[in-house]
């Protein structure tokens, strides 16, 4: 990995430190509970973890104002909570109830939330891409300075309608920042046996829109990168490229084995790369938090996902009457012909 | 107190599997995230990670112990400051019932549609009687439509291939770039994919997008964006957000073009619930209707035809000319045969009736106008009076418009047919080049004709 870890003294204070600390953590340990009510058989279907990954939305989200948008694919959980919506509401989606963010009828893979200005939760791969341009479409046709954040994978990296939306994009200056998270693996198959070239951020270049890599690991290095790549978008100079290096420590769904890595590797990852260790060393080595502290946060955040979790089983499932609900619009007495 | 670690489900699908291989054993620390076991599911074998920290206090299912229950206790995990004597009866008792929902099979009656009422015709005129009239193409009343709403609600705008400069590659745009400017009338590049998803999520955004195909055959590189993204989010979003769009653009055969340009989407998407479905005949329906699609908060298909644009209808002159979907126009009245169709189709329904009543036969035609939603109770009421249908599109045979109309009025009318209904359409052939073998593959007149003097035995 080409991409520089953060060594100097980081440039931020102790509190938002210790912030980013909580966040990733909430998102760990969220997804270490999805997975276990997955196992529970409450959680059915697809489920994707975030594990390993949590730096690459904490640290994006640490440069945002409101307004700003968010759109991604079936691997979402991360970035709601991130986003600040409520740890309550997308267990309760996972386990289909109707205290869930979709009433039940979205699922892991379908969550939305208009208030946190999150669009989504794509269950087809990288098709959130032109979507996401199009909220970015949308905010400049408004002549807001709101900037969309897209996010998709190595492996979305592929598909044709990524191109399609880097070219108009492009040439309509919007804001959008396209996110790469990757996480070296499509599913499956690895970056080097799916995709032509090491550096999917130059991908960009040939439609003009900038790009680089980002140490994905390194949520100090991810903020830096999220300011930058705001303030290109905000100034009207159009999309912008990161991609984020990161890694999932789990397989590609609850029923993927990974048996396509080492567990040496795995292991390797977790132990020198980890990205909330690394936090951990910075607020206890600068000073900026005893083990004490931690711990309470700790505390704070197993807390927060244990009461997720009741809720999430306790919340009953839909009422058979939602099945015909939402599924037209209604018509604004105005409009009505 | 101690916890249980509990039988993992790892697929979809698994109900037991075998517990394969222990990686810890009783008195070892673990924390989260470490590997406990492997398990063999009905996919693959798996590794099972610990979520709590703690001490492995006891192993209860030995390794290579096949069909272990999903949700059986496999082990107990000590917190810290416990012992083995904590575990006591915990392990004993049977596997605690994850609280997973129980009463998934109730009576399938209370979710099933609400039953229809018995069917009533809405022949409420479109407009007023005494409106004076217009004559004007189907392709000027397009653009009028256009322009009037675009008028009225400035977050409406039109994008697609040539629909600015070039001003429409079939002029349906005409104008409209020197009256909206480059902000609202957008070219886009040959990339319907990519531009049909961009305005799925500008309509996301707070837009109400106008999108152009240049034909509906094009589009079939954009559905994956107009089925998953544009009609069934409203539904996956639990009612939070939906798109507000329309896509448009000619659909069917034009004449000649060939396999690749010449299908009808019609029935492919009036199988989508999200989805509204316009396909109108005359110059007054393109305009009303399409004037109610923009307005409408729904993703509409409006399904237009290229030998229709330049077409000569009445249309009413009047301020606000907007129709509501869901209605058919009974264009003829008649008593011994109903013929219903829709778009292009509707002419052919209609030269068939006039040849009919030379030979004395009465038919009455419909134009469905919309297909989704669509006027059942026009139909069936229809039905109910001549005891006999014939449908009539240009589409493929099976899985058609006619064939889910034939199955509805089986259902809802079946003790008043005096005949079975017979389905005219396009035929079960990719579109030939060849004149003469397109006007074979093609649904005609005298097809109509035939299926009438059938189902009437004349």
């Amino acid at each position: 990995m080409a991409a520089r870890r953060t060594t100097k003294k980081p440039n931020v204070s102790a509190d938002e430190l210790k912030q980013y600390y909580r966040d990733m953590l909430l998102i760990r340990r969220f997804e270490e509970k999805a997975g276990q009510l997955y196992g529970m058989g409450l959680i059915g279907g697809f489920c994707h973890l975030y594990i390993g990954q949590e730096a690459v939305v904490v640290g994006l989200e640490a440069a945002t104002k409101e307004g700003d948008k968010r759109i991604t694919s079936y691997r979402d959980h991360g970035h709601m909570l991130a986003c600040g919506m409520d740890p309550n509401g997308v267990m309760a989606e996972l386990t289909g109830r109707e205290g869930g963010y979709s009433k039940g009828k979205g699922g892991s893979m379908h969550m939305f939330s208009k208030e946190k200005h999150f669009y989504g939760g794509h269950g087809i791969v990288g098709a959130q891409v032109p979507l996401g341009a199009g909220l970015a479409f949308a905010d400049k046709y408004l002549g807001n300075d709101n900037v969309t954040f897209t996010y998709f994978g190595d492996g979305a990296a592929n598909q044709g309608q990524v191109y399609e939306t880097f070219n108009m994009a492009s040439l309509w200056k919007l804001p959008v920042i396209f996110v790469i998270e990757n996480n070296q693996y499509a599913m499956g198959t690895a970056q080097k046996r799916s995709t032509s070239t090491d550096e999917i951020f130059t991908r960009g270049a040939p439609f003009g829109i900038p790009g680089e890599l980002v140490d994905g690991m390194d949520v100090l290095a991810v903020k830096e990168a999220s300011e930058k790549a705001l303030a290109h978008c905000r100034a009207g100079n159009g999309p912008y490229i990161l991609e984020v290096k990161t890694y999932r420590y789990r397989g590609h769904s609850m029923s993927d084995p990974a048996k396509y890595r080492t567990r040496e590797e795995v292991q390797k990852m977790r132990e020198e790369k980890d990205p909330i260790e690394h936090v951990r060393e910075l607020l206890i080595s600068g000073g900026h938090a005893t083990e004490d502290d931690l711990k309470a946060i700790d505390k704070e955040i197993k807390d927060i996902v244990n009461e997720s979790a009741d809720f999430a089983k306790e919340s009953p499932e839909p009422a058979l009457e939602e099945l015909w609900t939402d599924i037209y619009a209604d018509v604004a007495p105005q409009d009505e012909a | 107190m101690p916890t249980e670690i509990l039988m993992p489900a790892l697929s979809p699908t698994m109900e037991e599997g075998t517990l394969a291989k222990w990686l810890v054993k009783e008195g070892d620390t673990v924390s989260s995230g470490d590997i406990l076991a492997e398990i063999e599911t009905d996919k693959a074998t798996m590794e099972f990670e610990a979520v709590d920290e703690g001490v492995i206090g006891k192993i209860i299912v030995a390794e290579g112990t096949e069909g272990v229950k999903v949700n059986a206790p496999i082990a107990v995990l000590l917190e810290e400051g416990e012992s083995a004597d904590d575990i006591g009866d915990v392990a004993a008792a049977p596997a605690a019932s994850a609280e997973a929902p129980a009463e998934e099979a109730k009576a399938p009656a209370k979710a099933a549609a609400p039953a229809p009422d018995a069917p009533k015709s809405n022949a409420s005129p479109d407009w007023p009687a005494d409106a004076p009239m217009k004559t004007q193409t189907v392709r000027e009343a397009l653009r009028d439509a256009m322009a009037e709403e675009m008028r009225r609600d400035e977050n409406v705008y039109l994008m697609g291939e040539e629909v600015a400069e070039y001003q429409g590659a079939y002029k349906v745009s005409q104008g409209l770039l020197d009256e909206f400017g480059a902000k609202r009338i957008i070219d886009t590049p040959i990339t319907e994919h990519g531009f049909a998803g961009i305005a799925v999520g500008a309509a996301f955004g707070g837009l109400k997008p106008i999108v152009e195909f240049m034909t509906f055959n094009f589009a079939m590189q954009a559905i994956d964006q107009i089925i998953n993204s544009a009609a069934k989010t409203l539904y996956m979003s639990g009612g939070q957000m939906g798109a507000p769009m329309v896509f448009r653009g000619p659909n069917g055969a034009a004449a000649r073009v060939g396999a690749q340009h010449s299908q009808d989407y019609a029935a492919w998407y009036a199988m989508i619930p999200g989805l509204k479905v316009v396909m109108p005949y005359s110059a007054a329906d393109y305009k009303g209707l399409m004037k109610t699609a923009i307005r409408d908060p729904n993703p509409v298909i409006f399904l237009e035809n290229e030998i229709l644009y330049g077409r000569s209808f009445e249309v009413p002159d009047i301020e606000d000319l907007a129709i509501p979907f869901g209605k058919a126009r009974v264009w003829r009245e008649g008593t011994d045969v109903t013929i219903v169709s829709f778009g292009i189709g509707m002419q052919y329904a209609l030269e068939a009736a006039d040849k009919l009543a030379e030979e004395d036969i009465s038919a009455e035609v419909i134009d469905l106008r919309t297909l989704r939603p669509i006027d059942y109770d026009t139909v069936l009421a229809s039905v109910m009076k001549t005891n006999r249908c014939v449908t009539v599109e240009e589409g493929f045979p099976v899985g058609s418009i006619g064939n889910h109309l034939s199955a509805t009025i089986m259902e809802r009318a079946f003790d008043y047919l005096d005949a079975p209904v017979i389905n005219c359409t396009g035929k079960d052939v990719p579109m030939p080049y060849a004149a003469n073998l397109e006007k074979l593959a093609l649904v005609t007149t005298d097809e109509v004709i035939a299926a009438v003097k059938k189902v009437t035995y004349r």
